[in-house]
């Protein structure tokens, strides 16, 4: 089982989701440039400022080579999960629905925050124990989810609402609370706090480690099947 | 040709820009100003005038979030 993490031109927080990766399972970086993702089982869109954020946050690292075969991979089904940055791409490139918008208080933001987990029955949320809220670290600028009424309401009622913030909690505007958002398939899921950040107990929190042991979870599962379908 | 592409918030958005710009104004003696949008503005020179709708929807901009309006300068 292996984790892919991209690397842009203005990635910062790559190398601590390599980190927090490598807990879990193997792990190596993508480079933007590349077109072929290396058999890795999971892509990780890490935070930072792909492209310099230029335009709008995410607008430009869709255009990226690596960003192709991303969208290949997430349409066969394979796991993706945008962290900050890698949310903003995400909905940017169309793979995640909504937006992000500029923090209500147009500050940025750094701080601990109380997360719900809404729905436990996805790749990224499996192994997170119920009825637990996550203590995550945010840090951005642009983190106020958008998506029109009519969407959240469908995304609502298919489950696509993974992460709230818990009440009091939600630090930039974001609608209905929305920390993080699945498409419709559950494959590919982009959060605005950074679980990368909370997987040691020196981090203070350890509840970021759960995203990533659930997809260790997933992709062992599935491997299991697809060797059970062959026997 | 040139052409001008003007991106603001979509109607109903927050815009804490505009906010922040309509707090300021009274500070400096402009009183009375209301409804603050701050938007972007793009500027370009174009062979091709009849893809510049394409590209606004495509890259410069977001129209989940945001509106445009393409002028044809000369």
């Amino acid at each position: 089982m292996k984790f892919g993490v991209v690397r842009f031109p203005g990635s910062c927080d790559e190398v601590d989701a390599l980190m927090a990766c490598r807990r879990f399972a193997d792990a190596r970086l993508l480079w933007h440039g590349d077109r072929d993702l290396d058999g890795v089982d999971v892509v990780v869109i890490p935070g930072g400022f792909s492209y310099g954020d230029y335009l709008r946050v995410g607008a430009i690292a869709r255009f990226s080579p690596v960003m192709a075969a991303v969208k290949e991979h997430a349409l066969a089904g394979g796991a993706v999960l945008g962290i900050c940055n890698g949310f903003q791409v995400l909905c940017e490139a169309g793979l995640l629905p909504g937006a992000l918008l500029p923090n209500s208080g147009l500050r940025f933001l750094c701080r601990q925050v109380d997360v719900e987990v809404v729905n436990r029955d996805t790749p990224f949320t499996r192994a997170c124990a119920g009825g637990d809220t996550l203590s995550i670290p945010v840090k951005h600028t642009s983190g106020r989810y958008y998506a029109p009424e009519e969407a959240l309401s469908d995304m609502d009622a298919h489950g696509q609402i993974i992460l709230r913030y818990a009440p009091g909690h939600n630090p930039n505007g974001s609608v209905s609370d929305i920390a993080g958002v699945a498409n419709r398939d559950k494959n590919v899921m982009g959060l605005m706090p950074h679980p990368e950040h909370a997987v040691d107990t020196l981090d203070g929190s350890t509840d970021g480690g759960c995203l990533f042991e659930s997809l260790v979870e997933h992709v062992e599962e599935m491997a299991e099947r697809v060797a059970g379908a062959h026997a | 040709m040139k052409a001008r592409v003007l991106i603001r918030p979509k109607e109903g958005i927050l815009d804490p820009q505009g906010q922040a710009v309509e707090r300021a104004l009274p500070a400096l003696g402009f009183e009375g100003a209301k409804e603050v949008r701050v938007g972007r503005l793009v500027e370009l020179e174009v062979a091709d005038s009849s893809r510049l709708r394409e590209m606004c929807e495509r890259l410069l901009a977001n129209p989940l979030i945001e509106d445009y309006e393409v002028q044809v300068v000369e």
